[in-house]
């Protein structure tokens, strides 16, 4: 902790940013566990609580700021980046998280939040913008690695216009309203359906993932609560647990009338989320605290009572940690079985622009594929917010005091 | 158990007009093993106590001297290996449960707001929703937790959170209440305010209460009897009658009396502390 007798801040200096520390002068909450985050306390000079304020001098901020541009110029000047990238990106990496951390010991507690947020978008964007900049130069070849101007274009394109087989990215959703003169609300909702990629992919991961989950909750719930039960099952369930599902895409093809239809695909996903549900659900039961059952007993919980009142909700946050391996997991399988036996979708959009050598294109199926794994696992966010909602305002506390 | 209750009935102390009460629980000859790899573990032995009704009856002893076990073996959570037991059913036909208890380190569900929690029990014997909830809010504002009664337990402190878990028992209205070491989670501060508070619920209702604690402080000031166990196996060592004058108040504690008694408990209770020390020396 930096006291005011520290001969890097100099007394003449403009007032400097101060937080409220956790000291024994605080006011601390007694009776409230989330304690609401220190407000900052305003600069007293000469009272004694002042040694204990942390003063952060605006100088600090500027030297790391300096190190990295002259880093940079040297660093280019002798041409490290050809002889040495890598240790020019650790580097800059380095000096940008001093940077960072620097800047958050100067931001006023109130702003901490909103500092990390920018911090978490800012960075994703730098990396795309040295992307740019790198292909843009030549240095990274645009022809396998298209800038990502180009993948937005190709996204774009990809969007409004349709592909020679009659598909786009999104299915168009904006001429609905024109669609549903023609057709119906049925009807135009179908034909945007059937021309989208992304709709196409979203609706096998999510039937899959719902048609896995039921059962699978009940499977795990059965071996977590009888040792019988689970004695019988678990050689079983863990055999089949490590066998990548999408190795039984064959034999699924094999049960269906229709091998090319959707049955297989949306069979595999719901068998591959099965089982990761079917195990967290398990050790979630397990889990469930002695002395919540104990409590359950006493007061009389019977068998049902006590799965709805005291098993699963003490299971949920597990089984919902499963839920969201098993998301990913869905969304695996998807694209994987859309590069082999699809002729829609976002993984037969990648692996067909690979086909017709298009870069921007394919790199368009990627990220697409990214974006609905990142939405995806916010929905599903949302829904266990919504569901646990014992388990908001948690880690509101995490903040790092710096 | 029905059954031993009505047997009950006709016990010579009821029928003396003594004015003594009729004993709420009876323990006779309790033994308790738990089958261990090699030798079963006895956690308890030869153990007998009779609480009459509206007593508090405080069980002390050193830690892994059975205690927690008796209390389990109250709940009705485990079996005893032999000997009997028995909790007396009220005479005016009121259905209710045998014991409530309130655990250690509260065991009040994260997953439940403070209102849920404490109509827990009802819930749990089909009390439909309207009255379970008007029943629960009523015990929620007796322990002062008003504000809270739609806050989740993880927004209290764990004073708030015991007295959740306290009301939770009493909304039940059982026979008698179980208390396991219900403060032994709480700082010095407010397991003195919590100490009051127990106080003040139980001398208005005067439920027959049997209260673990590992503080004979705590026993002494809250109890009508404390019970010394003996170390491992648990038996029982020692009986003191604490016949400090009611209602108590915590400057009490500083008395002659309290000091005398609390040596008197100590004195029993040393020895046995000092054996389970040298026995996981």
């Amino acid at each position: 902790m930096t006291s005011t007798h520290d001969p890097d801040a100099p007394t003449s200096a403009p007032p400097p940013h101060v937080r409220g520390r956790e000291h024994p002068a605080d006011p601390a909450p007694a009776d409230s566990a989330a304690a609401a985050p220190a407000q900052p306390q305003p600069p007293a000079p000469g009272s004694a609580s002042q040694r204990l304020l942390r003063r952060v001098p605006h100088h600090r901020l500027a030297a790391p700021s300096a190190a990295l541009v002259g880093f940079m110029a040297v660093f280019t000047l002798v041409g490290g980046w050809r002889l040495a990238w890598w240790a020019g990106a650790l580097v800059t990496f380095a000096l940008l998280v001093w940077l960072a951390q620097t800047g958050q010991e100067v931001v006023p507690r109130r702003h901490l939040r909103a500092y990390e947020r920018g911090l978490a978008t800012l960075f994703p964007l730098l990396l795309l913008a040295g992307w740019e900049l790198l292909a843009g130069t030549g240095a990274l070849s645009a022809r396998w690695f298209p800038p990502p101007s180009d993948i937005a274009v190709a996204v774009w394109e990809l969007s409004v216009e349709p592909e020679t087989g009659g598909t786009s990215l999104l299915g168009r959703p904006w001429r609905l309203p024109e669609l549903i003169g023609e057709l119906g609300l049925a009807g135009a909702l179908g034909a945007i359906v059937e021309e989208s990629h992304v709709l196409a992919t979203l609706g096998r991961v999510f039937i899959g993932f719902v048609l896995g989950l039921a059962p699978g909750i009940v499977v795990g719930a059965l071996m977590g609560a009888n040792r019988t039960v689970r004695i019988m099952l678990d050689n079983v369930m863990s055999a089949f647990y490590v066998l990548p599902k999408i190795a039984i895409f064959p034999i699924v093809m094999l049960l269906f009338a229709n091998p090319f239809g959707e049955g297989p695909i949306i069979t595999v996903v719901a068998v591959s989320a099965f089982f990761f549900v079917a195990f967290n659900t398990m050790a979630g039961v397990q889990g469930v605290d002695r002395i919540f059952l104990d409590v359950g007993a006493n007061y009389g919980a019977n068998r049902l009572q006590m799965f709805r009142h005291v098993i699963i909700p003490g299971a949920l946050p597990v089984i919902f940690a499963g839920f969201r391996i098993a998301l990913g997991a869905a969304l695996i399988v998807v694209v994987a079985v859309e590069f082999v036996r699809a002729d829609q979708g976002v993984g037969h959009l990648t692996i067909y622009y690979w086909e017709v050598l298009s870069p921007p294109r394919m790199y368009a199926g990627l990220f697409t594929t990214m974006a609905l794994g990142v939405l995806l696992t916010f929905g599903l966010l949302a829904v266990e917010k919504r569901v646990m909602p014992w388990r908001r305002n948690r880690g509101d506390d995490d903040l790092p005091t710096g | 158990m029905s059954e031993a209750h009505s047997a009950r009935r006709h016990d010579p102390h009821q029928g003396s007009p003594a004015a003594e009460p009729a004993p709420k629980i009876v323990a006779d000859r309790l033994h308790k093993r738990f089958p261990a790899a090699g030798e079963p573990v006895v956690a308890l032995e030869e153990l007998s106590l009779t609480v009459a009704e509206g007593e508090l009856v405080s069980v002390v002893g050193p830690s892994g001297c059975g205690k927690t076990t008796f209390l389990r073996l109250l709940a009705g959570l485990e079996e005893p290996t032999s000997g009997s037991l028995a909790i007396r059913a009220s005479d005016d036909g009121a259905q209710r449960p045998q014991n409530a208890v309130v655990f250690q380190e509260y065991g009040i569900f994260p997953w439940k707001t403070v209102l849920q929690n404490v109509a827990f029990g009802l819930q749990m014997r089909g009390v439909a929703r309207r009255e379970r909830e008007e029943q629960a809010q009523a015990w929620v504002e007796r322990v002062g937790l008003a504000r809270f009664a739609g806050a989740y337990p993880h927004e209290l402190s764990g004073g708030m959170k015991q007295r959740v878990s306290i009301a939770r028992a009493l909304a039940n209205d059982p026979e008698v209440l179980l208390m396991d070491e219900p403060l032994g989670a709480l700082d010095a501060q407010t397991r003195t305010v919590m100490q009051e508070e127990i106080l003040d619920l139980w001398e208005r209702d005067q439920k027959t209460v049997v209260y673990i604690t590992h503080s004979i402080d705590e026993a002494v000031f809250l109890s009508d009897r404390v019970v010394v166990m003996t170390a491992h196996p648990g038996r029982k060592k020692a009986e003191h009658a604490i016949d400090l004058p009611r209602p108590r108040r915590w400057e009490q504690t500083g008395g002659a009396d309290f000091a005398a008694l609390r040596l008197q408990i100590w004195s029993d209770l040393e020895d046995e502390v000092k054996r389970t020390m040298a026995g996981q020396a």
